[in-house]
């Protein structure tokens, strides 16, 4: 029977339906169920994923540009800021922060871009909302938003804006950065706590519309980073009437929400979401003429990234994400060609990846063979290791303390932890600002000169010797890791680390610091006590990391602010490090645009924090992604996840590889049935006898 | 029979209370509202603020047990337990916390394809060992008997990851028969479902066997099968009917037992062949501290196992007319 079927199927293992063979349908998939879709509560990347096709806010991340560039998106023109003092003059570009009052952003839109075809745009012929007042039998049996049979559409306009801006400040919303934003937008605190003491539509003077077109932010203060917030999904249009539609009870009911089916202007929709199995989007109808970049990185065009130059774009007319929480199936589906593109999960790294003599990696040989391209890609991430600065052994500010830390940086050894734990795929820190990040510097300046040596001959950094962290060790006041008294000196490790690896990498930590005769203690806890005792301040030692939020030294070095003190603040500054003079640059970089004047205060903070060393800097991960032969034009991003638009797939070589790749084997399937067969015979013999036997 | 069921329904009540407060109790022991509040918002940028205006969206702002600052009996029903818990027990399970998805409908969509794996491999799964033990049986003291029961151990010695993993390679990777992983409702579901059936099947036949063959070895060793035998009647005959009927009680015990599994899914199978059912529902409410969904499928695993249980009970008066409800 089993035989009979796959004989039947052509390609049994083809988990896709026949109709879509040669369709230019792009194949992924997502790890596990995205929890919001909504655009002022979804901050995750696997979720950025999804609506960031469908949502455009004002601006976006050129695709091919490096170091990233923003542009317009939905927005005529990057905004430029205008500044005002307190008395409503206006100021310079360059004024000093303290001298800014107001800072104003006017962005304008480009009229003429139409929402997605949605039924909460849908009107009866005259003129009446015909969604927007559902009962229980109007619905009955939908579970999608495209069980709607009528659709409607109308124009974006500046309001969409401004209402999405309030959304965010509705304590009902629980946005994530409703309370970061709430410190810079005006009025915005005001306007949150009026809403929860339930005034209704109370005034919130930093958003207003200008005109149809239009619409103004104020700031607080001068802020040039809030430019990378408007290409962050938060800032999104929202149609009132998607809200008015999605709000009504009936379709709670159905899990028909704003938070699960986006109404967008992109060039994608949501066709199907069941997001415990499959999420599909499909183009969006109503898209406007947009086209493909013609211009990128030097070495664009040789990759054919510039290929399709000017061509309009999106090229993909569906997309298919498939929910595949194990790396094994994903992995080998990829290899089977039912999957465009993928990562390498660790234990198969090896057979995915090879090393040329010069230590460059590249496809294998198993890749190369069908064609398959390895793109590497370095993460907006620093892995760190911080210090508790309120601490009394590892902490503190004086000359023995800075010694304890930089002995402890020079023995954990980052370049040896990337080799054996990561298989290489991580570039080692020396600072928190990771490449492609205005202040990340190359060469002799970029090292950690505490940790690291230039060496000219082989023109890399050098890890300085463990006699060297032994002498340090020793000025610090432990001898061979041994205080006055001669007590050991035991350093505790908070962590969460319960995975299969994770005692190897334990061990790993312990043999380093024993080197020094520092004795690692390690305290493995679950996730709510480790990050209670991160908040408590109660650790000595934790392993943490930070990705980009947007391309700016700023959103890495505010990290280690003082008043963004983790213990203290509950901030971001898990190390709580507080160095004035540090606070003091930072506040200048902070509200600063990138100028040779900005990159020397950064430099200076760098030399701060290699000195002081509160952090331990690990690496930078690096992305290997692997993209089959027929997915054209992908460019490895990591800010900006807009990316399907650019994609082209190539149907007919995708179907005739899949063709090739999967031809069933049936014959082992006969071997079997024979011994099974011949298995029996003896039975049924034995059986006979028996019988005969006994009756 | 009618008492019988409804004093045992009656039972269920205390039964499922107090299997509300241990969830309950076990839960808030190990995560704090806070500690919920930030694990669903996320790690970055996160203030007390925002914990607090969660909490509140939510009905996690009241105290857990005892409300102080109400007066009467608000000091019990304006609290976590109480608010979370009493719509419970009419089965409204209300939304996620994470996500404000209503559960119930989850709950509807996903077991579905729980059960269209599930169903297969139980009722194959238990034809097939139920016939390997009765051959196993029928040739007991043989050869056959002794490498079918050191077989059996070999297969049940083997982790069911082994069993899912090595299907993936041979038949999906190697083989190319069936698709690795992946799920559809409808006429294509076939190509999907038989080999997480067929190694759902293999996975349980080595306990399967072992079980019903020592059910077996101790009814042919009854009077009744001396008897049988002694009238002249065939070693088939009196292991297929009168042996198979006997041993029905101790089969049913253990086959009724698992029914709520079917619903509620295997949840290895289903994260591997990516199976959109209930088995990894409630595992990743756990790790996402998701407390709407943990007391939900809790509940409901509760009450399908009070309901198998006393389904166990009615089938033993079908199959042993000397069973009696008094």
């Amino acid at each position: 029977m089993l035989a009979v079927f796959c004989i039947s199927c052509g390609v049994p293992n083809n988990p896709y339906p026949k109709s879509e063979q040669n369709a230019a349908i792009y194949y992924n998939t997502f790890p596990e169920e995205p929890k919001h879709f909504d655009p002022a509560m979804s901050y995750s990347s696997d979720e950025y994923r999804f609506i960031q096709q469908i949502y455009e806010p004002p601006l976006q991340y050129h695709y091919l540009k490096r170091p990233y560039a923003l542009i317009p998106l939905t927005a005529a023109a990057v905004p430029q800021p205008r500044y005002f003092d307190a008395d409503g003059e206006s100021l310079p570009l360059d004024a000093p922060a303290a001298s800014v009052a107001r800072a104003v952003y006017e962005v304008r839109i480009r009229p003429g871009i139409m929402y997605q075809p949605h039924p909460c745009f849908a009107k009866t012929e005259t003129g009446e909302w015909l969604y927007h007042n559902l009962t229980k039998a109007d619905v009955k049996g939908f579970t999608q938003v495209t069980d709607f049979p009528m659709t409607g559409t109308r124009e974006l306009i500046a309001a969409d804006y401004v209402y999405q801006i309030k959304r965010m400040a509705d304590p009902k919303v629980t946005c994530p950065i409703s309370s970061t934003l709430e410190d810079y937008i005006l009025g915005m605190k005001a306007y949150a706590d009026a809403l929860s003491n339930g005034q209704v539509d109370p005034p919130f003077p930093g958003v207003e519309v200008v005109d149809r077109y239009t619409y103004r932010i104020i700031l607080t203060a001068k802020y040039p980073q809030f430019v990378y917030w408007l290409a962050m999904p938060f800032f999104s249009p929202m149609p009132h009437e998607a809200i008015d539609f999605y709000g009504q009870p009936v379709m709670k009911e159905r899990n028909i929400t704003i938070d699960r089916f986006p109404v967008g202007t992109g060039p994608y929709r949501i066709d199907t979401l069941i997001a415990h199995k499959e999420i599909v989007l499909v183009k969006n109808e109503n898209f406007r003429i947009e086209h493909y970049p013609s211009r990128g990185e030097s070495s664009d065009r040789e990759a054919g990234l510039l290929d399709d130059a000017s061509k309009i774009i999106p090229f993909i007319p569906k997309a298919v994400y498939k929910l595949e929480k194990e790396s094994i199936p994903r992995w080998n589906k990829f290899l089977q060609g039912y999957y465009d593109n993928s990562g390498i999960p660790s234990d198969t790294f090896d057979r995915a990846v090879a090393f040329d003599d010069t230590g460059d990696p590249g496809a294998s040989e198993v890749l190369r063979s069908k064609q398959i391209a390895l793109r590497i890609n370095v993460d907006p991430t620093t892995v760190y290791f911080a210090f508790n600065m309120l601490d009394d052994t590892v902490g503190g500010y004086s000359e023995e303390k800075r010694k304890l830390r930089q002995a402890i940086s020079i023995a954990l050894d980052n370049e040896e932890y990337i080799e054996i734990f990561l298989n290489g795929r991580g570039v080692s820190a020396y600072s928190p600002l990771p490449p492609g990040i205005f202040g990340y510097l190359e060469g002799p300046d970029g090292i950690n000169p505490y940790t690291h040596d230039w060496d000219p001959q082989s023109n890399r950094p050098s890890r300085k010797s463990i006699e060297e962290a032994r002498r340090l060790l020793a000025e610090a006041g432990y001898p061979g890791g041994q205080d006055s008294k001669g007590n050991p000196l035991i350093i505790s490790f908070d962590n969460t680390w319960t995975s299969a690896g994770a005692s190897a990498a334990l061990t790993w930590m312990r043999k380093q610091l024993e080197q020094l005769g520092i004795t690692m203690e390690s305290r493995t806890t679950d996730y709510n006590r480790f990050r209670d005792k991160v908040k408590n301040g109660n650790f000595q030692i934790i392993r943490w990391g930070w990705h980009a939020d947007y391309p700016d030294p700023e959103n890495f070095m505010f990290l280690l602010y003082g008043p963004n003190s983790k213990a203290l603040q509950d901030g971001e500054n898990a190390a709580n490090y507080d160095n004035p003079e540090f606070n003091r640059l930072f506040e200048e970089i902070k509200n600063m645009a990138n100028s040779p004047e900005r990159l020397g205060i950064i430099r200076e903070m760098n030399r701060l924090l290699q000195r002081d060393a509160p952090w331990v800097f690990v690496y930078h991960p690096v992305n290997f992604g692997l993209s089959h032969q027929w997915l054209k034009n992908r460019k490895p991003t990591s800010t900006g996840y807009n990316t399907l638009k650019y994609f082209r797939i190539d149907g007919e070589q995708r179907s005739k590889s899949r063709q090739e790749w999967n031809q069933p084997i049936l014959w082992p399937l006969w071997i079997c049935a024979a011994f099974l067969i011949l298995g029996t015979i003896p039975a049924i013999i034995t059986i006979w006898k028996r019988e005969r036997g006994t009756q | 029979m009618l008492t019988y069921i409804i004093r045992r329904t009656l039972y269920a009540i205390p039964i499922l209370i107090g299997v509300n407060i241990l969830v309950f109790l076990l839960f808030f022991v190990v995560n704090s509202p806070d500690q919920m509040a930030r694990k669903i918002l996320g790690e970055k940028n996160i203030t007390q603020e925002d914990v607090d205006n969660w909490k509140k969206q939510n009905g996690y702002h009241l105290p857990l047990w005892f409300n102080t600052d109400v007066s009467g009996s608000k000091h019990f029903t304006e609290t976590i337990f109480f608010q979370k818990s009493i719509k419970l027990f009419v089965f409204d399970f209300g939304t996620s916390d994470r996500n404000n998805i209503d559960i119930t409908s989850q709950i509807s969509q996903r077991m579905w394809a729980s059960f269209a794996i599930a169903l297969p491999t139980f009722l194959l799964g238990l034809s097939v060992n139920i016939t390997f033990s009765m051959i196993v049986a029928y040739y007991r003291a043989t050869y056959v008997d002794f490498w079918g029961t050191i077989l059996a151990v070999i297969l049940m010695s083997v982790s069911a990851l082994f069993y899912i993993i090595g299907g993936q390679w041979i038949f999906g990777k190697i083989l190319r028969l069936f698709p690795i992983s992946g799920y559809d409702a409808g006429p294509n579901m076939f190509k999907f479902v038989a080999l997480p059936v067929v190694i759902g099947i293999v996975s349980g036949i080595g306990a399967g066997v072992r079980f019903y063959r020592t059910i077996f070895l101790e009814e042919v060793n009854q009077d009744y099968v001396r008897t049988a035998r002694a009238k002249g009647l065939s070693e088939r005959i009196i292991l297929f009917k009168h042996a198979l009927k006997n041993a029905m009680i101790p089969i049913l015990t253990s086959v009724v037992s698992t029914i709520p599994y079917l619903f509620l899914g295997s949840l290895l199978i289903e994260a591997f062949f990516a199976i959109p059912g209930l088995g990894s529902f409630i595992i990743e409410a756990i790790q996402a501290q998701d407390f709407a969904i943990v007391r939900s499928m809790v509940y409901l695993g509760s009450v399908l196992y009070i309901i198998s249980l006393l389904l166990t009970d009615i089938s033993y008066t079908l199959v042993d007319p000397r069973v009696r409800f008094e």
